[in-house]
């Protein structure tokens, strides 16, 4: 019998779910999410979900899930995968036999080996449930300390000073979000965050948290400074949830190892998403990333290798973060580049980061253009690499290079 | 339950789909919460993806024109651009859409 189980119900398993079917896949779905909620959509959680309230914003409605025949089994979690049965065994008991299998099943906070990180009011943000319990805790807490400057604790800086409270970030590295961004757009970042009356500490370590009775009530810097704190987030980046395909005996190596499609060293099983780690082709090295279109992309390629029509995962990245009010994007992969051009500038709130590897263009980073973000899609899915002169003419110069109207895969 | 109005989705083949499209919801919302194919929507609204591109031909005047940002992304959809052309993430429905026909592009990515 053709059944296909997808393990975790975020971005990449339930657009894998959707493309199954837009694929004509005519076996059995079980989506399995260990999460209360339907699938939903994660980036507003540090961004309006704290300050909007309300639900859960869903990628479906449940009817999508009913018409098209796809089981649902929420608040189950996978427990084991059975390779020589060929089934997973849930925390609920159900053992379930799968002809194909999806591994979608995210990342997890990391927590940083500081005493005191279990505290009550110590706080993490992945999913909707860990914002409901910081949004309930936020309402009383007026000083706010984030440990660790990536995307989400930034946007979250923003999100928490916009309703009121005092914050605190502290980054260990010298600046801001070093291993994604150019120079230039970390010190853009930072900039913004002082504009909005945020304390950021950048090169501070965090020696521990002084407890006060369940509850933590500072963090201490190694040069013994106190920030006192009625609440504390780590935002000390995710890993990837390994533990099953380890357990399974599938390699591992940051991320389950998979191919061109998504696949495993066994044929039946497929991961994609945060928890995959494939050779990228604009890099040519093991990438594992986290982000909505890598979800996304993934699950439609195991799709279609899933229903006969296997391709080549060659999609170009692109990701954004709401920095306040700023819109920052990235497009394709700063990991090769030795070189960038600089256009637009910090002071006018404009800017935009061309990186090249050699002569090759592999990344663009833009700030408040969201136009030229999908331009410079669409410059790096067709292979086509903009001159200095182009990038200072900017749009329509850039356009112009794509010649003609829209054709093929956007990005 | 919010009040709602009839809108018609028209796939690039033709195909009509009539949903009841609540009142302050965006267009992409009402789309995607009706299992309307064709909107992907993987921005969840934030106006930077470009994939709930539509054809707002015969209701251009009470929709409007698009904003720069949005008149940016749109040169760049993954269908062609047509003169009625909107992300439907960034409109809103109003009464005055009742009965609407929205088309969809053949594709959105
Ligand atoms: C607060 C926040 C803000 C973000 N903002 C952005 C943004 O602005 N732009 C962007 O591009 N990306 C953003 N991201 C990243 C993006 O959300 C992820 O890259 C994306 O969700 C990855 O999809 P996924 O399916 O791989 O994993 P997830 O969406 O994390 O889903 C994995 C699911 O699997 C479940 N699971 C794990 N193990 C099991 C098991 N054994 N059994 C059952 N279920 C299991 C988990 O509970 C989870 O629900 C953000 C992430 C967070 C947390
Ligand atoms: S949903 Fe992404 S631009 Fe409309």
């Amino acid at each position: 019998m053709e059944r296909t189980i997808i393990v975790g119900g975020g971005h990449g398993g339930a657009q894998a779910a959707v493309s199954l079917r837009q694929e004509g896949y005519e076996g059995e779905i079980v989506l399995v999410s260990d999460e209360a909620h339907l699938p939903y959509h994660k980036p507003p959680l540090s961004k309006t979900f704290l300050k909007a309230g309300g639900a859960a914003q869903l990628l479906r409605p449940e009817s999508f899930y009913t018409d098209n025949a796809v089981e649902l089994k929420l608040e189950t979690r996978v427990a084991e995968i059975d390779r020589r049965a060929g089934l997973v065994r849930c925390d609920d008991g159900a053992a379930i036999e799968f002809s194909s299998l999806i591994l979608a099943t995210g990342a997890s906070a990391r927590r940083p080996p500081i005493a005191g990180a279990d505290l009550e009011n110590v706080f993490v943000l992945r999913n909707m449930s860990d914002a409901e319990r910081m949004r309930a805790e936020a309402d009383d807490a007026s000083e706010i300390v984030i440990i660790g400057g990536g995307f989400i604790g930034l946007e979250l800086a923003h999100t928490l000073v916009g309703l009121g409270k005092q914050v605190k970030v502290v980054e260990m590295g010298q600046r801001l979000l070093a291993r994604s961004v150019a120079p230039v757009i970390s010190a853009y970042v930072l900039d913004r965050l002082f504009a909005a009356d945020i304390d950021v500490r950048l090169g501070a370590e965090v020696r521990g948290l002084e407890q006060a009775g369940a509850r933590a009530a500072a963090v201490t810097l190694a040069g013994g400074e106190r920030l006192g704190a009625d609440m504390v987030v780590l935002g000390t980046g995710a890993v990837p949830s390994t533990g099953l395909a380890e357990a399974a005996g599938l390699a591992v190596d940051n991320g389950i190892v998979v191919d061109h499609a998504m696949r495993t060293a066994d044929p039946r099983i497929f991961a994609l998403g945060d928890v995959a780690s494939f050779t990228h082709w604009q890099w040519q090295k093991p990438a594992r990333l986290e982000c909505v279109q890598n979800a996304n992309d993934q699950a439609r390629h195991a799709a279609k290798a899933i229903t006969g029509k296997e391709t080549d995962y060659r999609d170009v990245s692109w990701f954004w973060s709401d920095q306040g009010s700023t819109k920052l994007q990235m497009a394709g992969l700063s990991m090769a580049s030795d070189r960038t051009i600089l256009s637009g500038s910090p002071e006018n709130d404009d800017l935009a980061v061309y990186h090249f590897d050699r002569d090759r263009l592999v990344c663009v980073e833009t700030v408040n253009r969201p136009g030229e973000h999908m331009l410079a899609r669409r410059l790096l899915a067709a292979g086509i690499t903009p001159s200095e002169a182009d990038i200072a003419d900017g749009k329509d110069a850039l356009k112009a290079l794509l010649g003609g109207p829209a054709q093929g895969r956007s990005a | 339950m919010a009040e709602a109005i009839a809108i018609i989705f028209e796939s690039a083949e033709g195909v009509r789909h009539e949903v009841a499209a609540r009142l302050g919801a965006s267009l992409m919302e009402a789309a995607l919460m009706n299992n309307v194919p064709g909107i992907e929507a993987e921005c969840g609204g934030s106006c930077i993806c470009a994939t709930c591109h539509v054809y707002c031909d015969q209701v251009a005047d009470i929709v409007g024109a698009p904003s720069d940002e949005e008149d940016d992304m749109l040169d760049l959809a993954a269908a062609d651009r047509r003169a009625a052309s909107r992300l439907s993430c960034q409109i809103k429905v109003t009464s005055a859409l009742a009965g609407a026909i929205i088309q969809l592009p053949a594709r959105q990515y």
